[in-house]
């Protein structure tokens, strides 16, 4: 990999313009005081469409910028595509719920793009100062929003808790790069990968510096035993910033997540893949039994989003390009599923009061037969039953899964079908609320254009993603070819 | 031959049938009737183009036919194609289902009050899934299909179901996709193994023994909770309880069929030392299932549940047929597959007709029917026989043939099946007598209607089907035959070569 004599920029120009859009946006907010919010926010939207454009252009090549710390390829553009649509949805979620909520300040979409440019450096990182930089800097913006609303006793807790958690796992995972440093004697993942072949033994500490890092990407994925935080957090946060939550920070995570094992320690594999299979064990198992329980549709999402982190790990234990093609295409699906959802749940007010509780959506069927057969969908996918994308999600998971013909990686499959089941009943569980039980009550309407035109798509593209489900896993295949590039 | 893409048209015509629904407005009285109108319509056409299917079926091949190729999917070595097509094991549960589908949507036409669009289109959805899932070629897309049923499954059990219709429907669709999920798992490793998820492919693959042994059971989990096999058949009960009667009608006609299918198409040809190793298991099961089943029918209070019950003793004995592997015992299992679909289909129709006048599923509820509704009399009567067996009914072709064949492997398994023969008579005629005979001990019931015109209508293919299969079984024999014929001998073969490998 040649370094260029000058630190070139240019594959990071994408990152650089989004942290200089932040910024000017934050004077325009400024400047023009507290009615700029509608304006910041969509200029905010419009700033992500034009960085998705230009990370776009600076193509699906291998470079590296700033010595080698920073890498472009296919795999970053996919997850960088999926975290910017992320970004950009969230924010247009939230205009209309921070207004009503008196929340409205311009500093929201701000704090947005500012995580966001956190994100697609971690997407991007390719040293271990360059992981925890873009992880701080987005974790750093992101608890200021969980505590957006702050007048609310349960927002400023879930900013609160969030922040302790967060540092937390900040600290154990710097603690862990250090281990690696100091055992490896480089922060670079290209000459970790150069340094670690696999061959011979490899020195214990290294391997507890390796854990100790999974420990505190395992606290970002939100993956079993480090999730505690992640149901209160959900619940307390203002909703839209839960859709937020519960989207872009985990494709970022999650992408760095594969980066970190796949690229510098790939070899090591033998090592950490029973980690990855206990978190994934772990995880869905938790995710589908400890929703049962709920009847806060917020915390419900919660644990759902624990149990897809599990399934997402399968592949990333399988640690092959398929399996990391699986985790692509769910991390995909699961984008527009979830960011559906919560525009149902945004949805869900009367009188403008926001309702978070299950069986609020009684007899929904009834009264707003759309909202219905959009959620409907959205829990059938998130279920995995065909011919939904989400069955498409789990399939390419599963795919990867059984072609490594090991044993633990087919009882992992085994446990992930089965817990899926498990997991059924409470996504089933919502749709016999809408369809089965007598209205309890109507919502608001009419429900705002920006809503619908997000329900709209996401609902279209999670039902009928298996007429043309091609494009998606093409370039997710392409994307996980390009991890595996010596 | 001609090159329509037939089987297409018949699979996906329901959901423009949907779209139509979709479109209607106005008033909710208006909405209900043209909805009606489209489903029936829509259905009886589907219904009319699949008999085209059966006029151009050529029975002296054991080859697919109608085969439609497209490609759906192509990720890296991961190629699925949209492959379709059928032959003589698949053709009649295609007719069955476009069959079913216009009965049931005339047999709702008074019974259904809310939701009545949404209905239609359920019905709809769910034949396009059902005749889908009986013509797929592709593994994947098979699955698409055989889970997607779920869905309106689901839907339908639990919008329109009855008092308890919630935990009904969950059960069903719970344990249903439980035993799928581990299927779709199997189908990747067949996928694995053979390098595609093409199921012509697979059906030509030999598979080792010990991966066989898995694979069955993998399948087995998906089709026994399908069929149901004993003991994992205990959410049949509820949901049929629970469903409306169309509902029932499609869950005991088709629904139950996709596992016999499966059977018949996937776990005999792909894995026939496994099947061989697993008959005693299989077998030991069907004969529980008819004998147990039928005792607990004996002991019903509820006519539904008595029906439900005695579907399970019938497919009972189609899992022994299938797993006799001889070329009658197959044929009778596909043709008791036929028949139950009919006739069980039509006693819910039956019961359904007391259900709509007197809300009420209690046998002890009735008595003495005959002298205020002698039609329904007569046709209740006819559908029982051929619940029972009587010679002239499709009832007796199916579970003579599977006799004849099973008793040529097993004598035992053949006299205990004999047995269930006889508990099913007396529990069928027990029933009839106690609903039918009798003198009518309730006010109530004085009033009560025979049959209208409609439910007439509903009945009579279905009775004139019963005994055309029963009377001259050629005409449905003919096109299953070389199919089966093939199917066991590429099942003898391979055991033949394990065989001679062994020695």
């Amino acid at each position: 990999m040649p370094v260029a004599a000058a630190p070139s920029f240019l594959p990071a120009l994408p990152e650089i313009a989004l942290a200089c859009a932040a910024m000017l946006l934050l004077l325009v907010g400024v400047f023009r005081g507290e009615g700029s919010t509608r304006l910041v926010s969509w200029l905010a939207v419009l700033v992500l469409i034009g960085v998705l454009v230009l990370a776009l252009r600076i193509g699906f090549g291998r470079q590296t910028a700033f010595y080698g710390m920073f890498v472009t390829d296919a795999f970053a553009l996919f997850m960088k595509t999926l975290v910017l649509i992320g970004s950009a949805v969230s924010i247009v979620m939230a205009m209309r719920y921070n207004e009503d909520h008196g929340i409205a300040r311009f500093e929201f979409p701000v704090l947005v793009l500012l995580a966001t440019t956190g994100m697609m450096v971690m997407v991007s990182a390719n040293d271990l100062i360059t992981l925890y930089l873009g992880l701080e800097l987005q974790s750093l913006a992101l608890y200021v929003t969980a505590s957006f609303d702050r007048d609310s006793v349960r927002s400023s807790e879930a900013g609160l808790k969030y922040f302790v958690l967060g540092a937390l796992s900040s600290g154990m995972l710097l603690y862990g790069a250090s281990m690696v440093y100091g055992f490896a004697g480089t922060t670079s993942f290209a000459s970790l990968a150069q340094v670690l072949t696999g061959a011979g033994p490899v020195s214990s500490g290294l391997i507890i510096g390796i854990v100790f890092v999974i420990v505190g990407l395992a606290f970002k994925v939100s993956a079993v035993p480090f999730h505690m935080w992640v149901p209160d957090v959900y619940e307390g946060a203002p909703t839209p910033v839960t859709a937020f939550f519960a989207v872009a920070p985990k494709m970022a995570a999650i992408a760095l997540f594969i980066r970190f094992l796949i690229a510098p320690f790939g070899a090591l594999i033998a090592e950490w893949q029973q980690v990855i299979i206990f978190l994934s064990i772990a995880s869905m198992i938790l995710g589908s039994v400890a929703a049962i329980a709920q009847s806060n549709i917020k915390r419900l999402m919660a644990y759902s989003s624990i149990g897809h982190v599990g399934y997402a790990l399968i592949g990333l234990a399988a640690a092959t390009p398929s399996g990391i093609r699986g985790v692509l295409v769910y991390m995909a699906i699961y984008l527009f599923m979830n960011v559906g959802t919560f525009a149902v749940i945004l949805c869900m007010r009367q009188q403008g009061r926001m309702l978070e509780g299950i069986n609020d959506l009684a007899g929904l069927s009834r009264t707003q037969p759309g909202l219905a057969l959009a959620l409907a969908i959205f829990m059938f996918a998130m279920a995995g039953i065909p011919p939904t994308a989400g069955f498409f999600s789990k399939l390419y998971i599963f795919l990867a899964a059984i072609e490594t013909h090991q044993t633990s990686m087919i009882a992992l499959a085994i446990i992930g079908v089965v817990t899926s089941v498990v997991g059924a009943f409470y996504y089933l569980r919502v749709v016999k609320v809408m369809y089965f039980d007598e209205p309890a009550g109507v919502f608001d309407r009419p429900i705002t254009a920006e809503l619908k035109a997000v329900l709209f798509v996401t609902a279209v593209v999670t039902m009928f993603f298996f007429l043309l489900p091609d494009p998606v896993a093409g370039s997710a295949q392409a994307a996980a070819a390009s991890l595996f590039v010596k | 031959m001609n090159h329509w893409p037939l089987l297409s048209l018949v699979t996906f015509l329901p959901l423009v049938g949907v779209g139509f629904i979709m479109t209607t407005r106005g008033d909710a009285e208006i909405v209900a009737r043209n909805a009606k109108n489209i489903a029936l319509s829509t259905s009886v056409i589907v219904f009319l183009l699949s008999l085209l299917l059966w006029v151009y079926f050529d029975p002296s091949t054991a080859a697919f036919q109608f085969v439609e190729k497209a490609r759906w999917v192509k990720i890296g070595g991961f190629e699925v194609n949209y492959h379709m097509g059928i032959d003589g094991i698949s053709l009649f549960f295609v007719l069955l289902s476009t069959l079913l589908t216009p009965i049931c949507v005339l047999a709702s036409w008074q019974s259904i009050h809310s939701q009545v669009r949404e209905y239609m289109i359920a019905f709809l959805v769910l034949e396009t899934l059902m005749v889908g899932m009986f013509c797929a070629l592709d593994f994947i897309v098979f699955y698409v299909f055989f889970e997607g049923v779920l869905i309106p499954m689901f839907l339908i059990i639990g919008i329109w179901g009855h008092s308890n219709r919630v935990y009904a429907a969950f059960k069903f669709f719970l344990y249903t996709l439980l035993g799928s999920v581990l299927m779709l798992l199997a189908i990747i490793a067949v996928y694995y193994q053979t390098g595609s998820t093409d199921i012509e492919t697979a059906l030509h693959y030999s598979f080792p023994f010990a991966l066989q042994k898995w694979l069955f059971l993998a399948f087995l989990a998906s089709f026994a909770v399908k069929v149901p096999m004993w003991p994992v058949h205990t959410w049949l009960p509820d949901a049929h309880v629970e469903a409306p009667t169309a509902g029932s009608v499609i869950l005991a006609g088709v629904l139950l069929k996709m596992g016999g299918y499966g059977f018949v198409r996937f776990s005999l040809p792909m894995f026939p030392l496994a099947s061989h190793y697993f008959t005693p298991l299989m077998f030991a099961l069907s004969a529980i299932a008819v004998i147990y089943t039928s005792l607990v029918a004996l002991a019903q209070t509820n006519m539904k549940k008595l029906i439900a019950y005695s579907s399970i003793a019938h497919m009972g004995f189609v899992t022994m047929g299938i797993f006799a592997v001889t070329s009658e015992a197959v044929q009778g299992a596909v043709i008791q597959m036929l028949s139950h679909g009919l006739v069980s289909g039509a006693l819910f129709l039956c019961v359904g007709v007391l259900y709509d006048r007197m809300h009420n599923y209690d046998i002890a509820r009735y008595g003495g029917l005959v002298e205020r509704m002698p039609a329904y009399g007569f046709v209740f009567m006819a559908f029982t026989l051929a619940s029972v067996g009587l010679p002239g009914t499709s009832g007796f072709v199916g579970e003579f043939l599977i006799l004849l064949g099973t008793f040529r492997v097993s004598t035992l398994e053949c006299f205990l099946a004999a047995t269930a023969m006889f508990l099913g008579a007396a529990y069928m005629l027990y029933l009839y007598r106690r609903v039918v005979f009798g003198t009518i001990t309730r006010d109530d019931l004085r009033n009560i209607l025979d049959l209208s015109a409609r439910e007439k209508a509903v009945f009579v293919p279905l009775l004139l089907l019963v005994l055309w299969m029963g009377v001259y079984p050629s005409s449905f024999l003919g096109p299953i035959r070389a199919s089966v014929d093939n199917l066991v001998q590429q099942v003898g073969a391979a055991e033949a070569g394990q065989h001679a490998s062994a020695e």
